[in-house]
């Protein structure tokens, strides 16, 4: 492995180039659209250099698109509004509901136990139209159609698989000695499981937590059938927005990187856990 | 509290959620065996296996079969080629290689849906910078995702653009996973390069691969976000897939019946790519579990 000729160095290292600039080219071109002009944006050959505008995100954040026909209003800060409000709650009742759940997987051995946890695999793996389609009629019946709460109930298709199968992991590495230990000094065992099990699981938590916060804001395809437009993400949003500022490429750039930006944060900030939450435990980072 | 109710009681919950989910499930095989269309409600009635017959002798349905798997195989193809190749290139753990991987995860993080809608700002006929940069080599009237020609593989390359990191995260994790000794004696052995790849390390990561391949298989065979945002299965038919198609059968001929069959066929095959999913993983996880 280290004694490579400067052949394959150079090689490896063009390789190594071509990949990154792939990769990460579109990013850096739109963030780069999203502070130039339509004018500027217009320009052929495009240029690398110019003198940057904050216009296209004052739209977006003022929610008034000023074109020469007339003003347009924008809802796009309300989506990504609905976007951090449904993706928090989602994940928030996934946690209180999924590691009670993960724990029990992981320290009884039950029949029932096994089951549950594979139809929730197997909800990971099923096409989400196939639940999405009935439900939006059963939605309309129930008066759950175009409400917060049937949205959140929905999320938890992605949160809590996610949640339920990356923390049982957790639970399983960590010894049940210690529990056991804290359990004959004469504690219940409500306290065993708040004071012992949850503090050892908690990277396991953060890291299934800030995933399936990821995936429910990257979701795009539940809101689209089952939400309206005041109740819709910026996923939705977005391609909605597209359609109605037509020719404004700045803004809808300015848009794109503000519908991103929070994900790529949370990840560069989370990447560590990425490995073990995406393959939901199966390889270890 | 009793030993035996208390598990029962803990995921309670979770099952409530299960027993939510399952309904619809239930419902969606129960519609595919009837005609049922939202515009004739009088219409409505059990029919059997009649959806399913007339969608295997149609040939609307043959051609979402074909663009389906083609775009699986493509995919899934290149996304494990160059997803290796990066993988093996950033094998080992030095500072450059750490933040290059942590980099290249971001397309990964990007919505689908929005990635298409930046690749569509890139490919754009008038200002898009790749349809610029393509025209400097002489290719002046490429259309991307307007020309049925050409759309498949638009929305193949963002698929790869989105994807191909989270086969490379696997991959390394796998590669730094993998015991040093049979390399170490290899290389003391001065056994050639290309046989320690193919004789040691692919069969060796090969557990990794799967695992990332199926992933991928099972997702990528029910895309809808990428291919919704860029095309809406258009245009035509070329890049109509499975849920596109079943989600168009559904809210534009409001054919429930129908829908529901399509997206049946499409559940048989992924459950059964996710049984081998499973096996794989309880494999892997003993395997883990055993070398602790």
């Amino acid at each position: 492995m280290d004694h490579t000729s400067p052949l394959e160095t150079i090689f490896r290292r063009v390789a190594l180039g071509v990949i990154l600039v792939f990769f990460l080219f579109p990013i850096f071109w739109i963030v780069l659209m999203s502070f130039q002009t339509n004018e500027q944006i217009l320009r052929i050959p495009p240029r690398v250099f110019f003198s940057p505008t904050l216009s296209n995100y004052k739209a977006l954040i003022s929610g008034e698109l000023i074109t020469t026909v007339g003003s347009l209003k924008l809802t796009f800060m309300h989506n990504l509004w609905n976007s951090f409000f449904l993706s928090t709650s989602s994940v928030l009742v996934a946690l209180v509901l999924g590691v009670p759940a993960a724990y029990a997987f992981a320290r009884f051995k039950f029949r029932l136990g096994e089951d549950i946890a594979f139809t929730l695999l197997s909800i990971r793996f099923a096409p989400p139209l196939l639940i999405l389609l009935p439900l939006s009629l059963l939605f309309n019946e129930i008066g759950l159609s175009d409400t917060y709460i049937g949205l959140i109930w929905v999320y938890q298709l992605i949160c809590l698989p996610l949640i339920v199968w990356i923390v049982r992991g957790y639970f399983e590495d960590i010894s049940p000695d210690i529990e056991h230990a804290y359990r004959i000094d004469g504690h219940s065992w409500a306290q065993t499981f708040f004071r012992i099990a949850v503090p050892l699981a908690r990277p396991g938590i953060a890291a299934a937590g800030l995933l399936s916060f990821i995936f429910a804001w990257n979701n795009f395809v539940f809101a689209l059938i089952l939400g309206s437009a005041d109740k819709q993400p910026v996923t939705v949003g977005a391609l909605a927005f597209v359609t109605a500022a037509g020719i404004s490429y700045g803004q809808i750039a300015a848009a794109i990187v503000l519908s991103i930006l929070p994900t790529l944060a949370l990840a560069l900030y989370a990447q560590r856990y990425l490995v073990e939450g995406l393959s939901l435990g199966a390889v270890k980072g | 509290m009793n030993r035996r109710v208390l598990p029962y009681l803990l995921s309670l919950p979770a099952l409530i959620v299960c027993i939510g989910i399952i309904v619809p499930f239930v419902i969606a095989i129960y519609y595919s065996m009837q005609r049922y269309n939202l515009a004739l409600p009088y219409l409505r009635g059990f029919i059997w296996f009649g959806n399913y017959q007339s969608l295997f002798t149609s040939s609307e349905f043959w051609k979402t079969v074909t663009v389906s798997l083609l775009y699986t195989v493509f995919t899934v193809g290149i996304e494990l080629f160059l997803g290796l190749g990066t993988a093996l290139l950033l094998r080992r753990p030095t500072t450059f290689n750490n933040i290059a991987a942590i980099l290249l995860l971001l397309p990964l993080m990007t919505a689908p849906a929005i990635a298409s809608l930046m690749w569509k700002l890139m490919t754009n006929p008038g200002f898009g910078i790749l349809s610029y940069l393509i025209s400097l080599v002489g290719i002046t009237n490429f259309k991307w995702a307007s020309s049925p020609t050409t759309a498949l593989f638009t929305v193949i390359l963002v698929d790869i653009w989105v994807y191909t990191p989270f086969i490379m995260v696997l991959l390394i994790a796998g590669l730094r996973a993998l015991p040093r000794q049979p390399f170490e004696a290899a290389e003391l052995d001065g056994v050639p390069r290309t046989f320690v790849f193919f004789r040691i390390t692919l069969p060796m990561l090969m557990p990794y691969i799967i695992t990332a391949v199926l992933f991928r298989l099972i997702d990528s065979i029910q895309q809808f976000d990428i291919i919704y945002a860029m095309t809406q299965g258009g245009p035509g038919d070329s890049t109509l897939v499975f849920q596109v198609a079943a989600y168009l059968e559904f809210f534009q001929y409001t054919n429930v019946g129908r829908s529901a069959a399509i997206l049946m066929v499409l559940w048989v095959i992924t459950y059964v790519l996710s049984l081998v999913f499973v096996k794989n993983w309880r494999r892997l996880r003993e395997r883990a579990h055993g070398a602790v």
